[in-house]
């Protein structure tokens, strides 16, 4: 047990180093953008006195180095500051987008491993029929295809051709109307569950095919465990070790991808905040977006990388080191 | 009776991976051949209007016209040149930065070996398109350039994840020590023993970036963050279709189907050389 909390301490100390380097790389990639940031503040043909008071207030005629601990000491508070365009406070805004972001990419996420891993496990088992090799054909042939146009075909055939669902948009009152809410979210959550299944379906298939080849079952087999039975005993706690390091990586992945697939259909979520900021060179609203998106990432793999150790009593065992 | 089995099954898979070659090959080539014609031909002039807008597919207009009444067809062919360049110039990138970088904490000392691969690790943790994206919004005026720089930077810490990998393995060989003490430089050892044992995994590898980042700049197009036409990429095309998708849903399929066809080209030929360039995989199975 001891092992297990040292590597919990090492884990965390890497988690609290991550955050500070992604921080920094932040700062540095907030700093190349063109332009001061208080240029946003002030109308065009300011005077040089009104620029230099804007510069006052967002900070920018600081040196970089203080510049940068102000940065780091705000963010340690998680004071976000407010937007240089809408003047409304960071924080809740992105409190507010979360509640579409988040369910869209949970659902998604759910939705995406019902489809792959009974998927992932039948092809690999029955990889000699020809169901089995067709769903490994339609996996590699999804992992090609761009997120955006799958939400583009299920928009065309969803609702322009049968009107099922809506194009696009979210009820302007969210999820106090929770049915409407729920239609808006459907294509989307289909979109990213298909781009999603199908890598993850890869990753099953062949940490399934890894498990099958293995003494261990071919042991359970002999000592007189049905194959049903050796698979779920033995097999799919073995082969959960990759697939949950994956998955996390999946998970982070569709969080921030998640700005592709709330431009087709209009969502009001995140990655469209982002998307504005970015065009409307509202530096706060992009540093917070990329801030709390980056620490749900990392806390993420860490989280990640401990249902492993549990999972797996071979990882745990083995003391110091981080697994690579 | 086994080895019979063997036989027949090695062969039948051997049929089929050289058929996966032989698509993919086919696939990329069409390309090639499409992007390198626009150089001198196109069917309409791309940035004229050649017909009404939002025209239906006709024999003229294969693919049927934008709604600014333009051939979408020629557009589309310019799309698999601009896809072409993007993808080369993105592994081109990538693949300078990543591998040196690899070599260089491979051959470093530990902590700044360490320092290099968590680094990498963050890095790989931000998707690519993210980190693109940041890159374009951070330049002045998002041009086919940019893009191409970002995507491959982007891919650079994936390439160089790999290399690290891939060269340690090698370095721990007994023959490294035997060629160091023979007095091999340690230039020598990466020409002469590391490159030529990492090169398959690497190609195979940077085929598929290449997929990725055509993948990667659609996306970045079809948010806006592309070249404007008559030298749009096939995000770009989809994403000005999406809004006329009532009226011409063709517009918003055909540059998908042009992308899709690219990309799989690119990854059933990554899986042939793969299988190509390494002989255990060859007779395995």
């Amino acid at each position: 047990m001891p092992v297990i909390f040292s590597y919990l301490f090492r884990r965390l100390a890497i988690l609290l180093v991550s955050i500070v380097v992604a921080a920094a790389i932040l700062f540095v990639l907030l700093r190349l953008l063109p332009g001061d940031p208080a240029n946003a503040l002030v109308s065009v043909g300011a005077d040089p006195e009104q620029i230099e008071a804007a510069r006052r207030q967002v900070g920018s005629d600081l040196p970089l180095s203080e510049q940068f601990f102000r940065f780091i000491f705000s963010l340690a508070r998680f004071d976000l500051g407010a937007s240089f365009v809408s003047h409304t406070p960071v924080l809740p805004e992105i409190g507010k987008r979360l509640t579409v972001t988040v369910p869209l990419t949970l659902m998604a996420f759910v939705l995406a491993i019902a489809i792959a891993l009974p998927l992932g496990i039948v092809a690999a088992v029955k990889s000699n029929r020809w169901y089995g090799s067709l769903i490994s054909v339609v996996s590699q042939l999804g992992i090609a295809v761009p997120v955006f146009w799958i939400g583009i075909l299920l928009v065309t055939v969803f609702a322009v051709n049968l009107r099922l669902f809506p194009s696009g948009g979210f009820p302007p009152r969210g999820w106090a109307r929770p049915d409407a809410a729920f239609d808006a979210l459907v294509l989307p959550v289909i979109t990213i569950a298909i781009v999603m299944s199908a890598s993850l379906i890869r990753y099953v298939r062949s940490a399934t095919q890894d498990v099958l080849g293995s003494d261990y079952l071919r042991t359970a087999r002999a000592l007189g465990a049905s194959f049903p039975e050796a698979l779920i005993r033995h097999g799919i706690r073995n082969a959960s070790v990759p697939v949950i390091s994956i998955l996390g990586m999946e998970l982070a992945s569709t969080l921030l991808g998640a700005v592709v697939v709330e431009r087709v259909f209009s969502l009001p979520g995140l990655g469209s905040m982002l998307l504005l900021g970015i065009e409307q060179r509202d530096y706060p609203n992009v540093q917070g977006v990329l801030f709390i998106s980056t620490l749900l990432v990392l806390f993420l793999g860490f989280f990640a990388d401990l249902a492993q150790r549990l999972i797996d009593p071979r990882l745990r065992d083995r003391s110091g080191g981080v697994a690579r | 009776m086994s080895d019979t089995v063997t036989i027949i099954a090695s062969t039948s898979g051997r049929k089929r991976r050289s058929l996966t070659f032989t698509i993919g090959a086919f696939l990329v080539g069409l390309h090639i051949i499409v992007g390198l014609m626009t150089l001198i031909w196109t069917p309409f002039d791309p940035g004229a209007m050649s017909g009404e807008r939002l025209e239906a597919a006709s024999l003229l207009h294969l693919a049927g016209t934008d709604r600014l009444g333009r051939d979408l067809f020629s557009l589309i062919m310019i799309g698999s040149r601009i896809a072409l360049i993007v993808g080369t110039g993105a592994i081109v990138i990538g693949g300078l930065i990543g591998i040196t970088i690899g070599l260089l904490a491979a051959f470093a000392s530990k902590t700044l070996d360490d320092v290099l691969a968590a680094g990498l690790d963050i890095l790989i943790a931000f998707p690519t398109l993210l980190l693109a994206m940041l890159i374009v919004a951070s330049s002045d005026g998002s041009s086919l350039w940019t893009a191409i720089f970002a995507i491959g930077i982007a891919n650079s810490a994936i390439v160089a994840r790999l290399t690290r990998i891939l060269a340690k393995r090698v370095l721990s060989m007994d023959y490294i020590t035997a060629s160091r003490i023979s007095g091999t430089s340690w230039m020598g050892v990466v020409a002469i023993h590391i490159l030529p044992n990492i090169w398959p995994t690497l190609l195979v590898n940077l085929a598929l970036q290449f997929g990725l980042a055509v993948i990667a700049e659609a996306s970045l197009s079809y948010l806006g963050l592309g070249a404007p036409p008559p030298n749009a990429s096939w995000g770009r095309l989809l994403q000005e279709a999406q809004g006329t998708v009532y009226t011409a849903p063709l517009g918003a399929i055909a540059p998908g189907i042009a992308l899709v066809s690219l990309v799989i080209g690119i990854n059933l030929l990554a899986d042939g050389l793969r299988d190509l360039a390494d002989p255990t995989r060859r007779s395995r199975k």
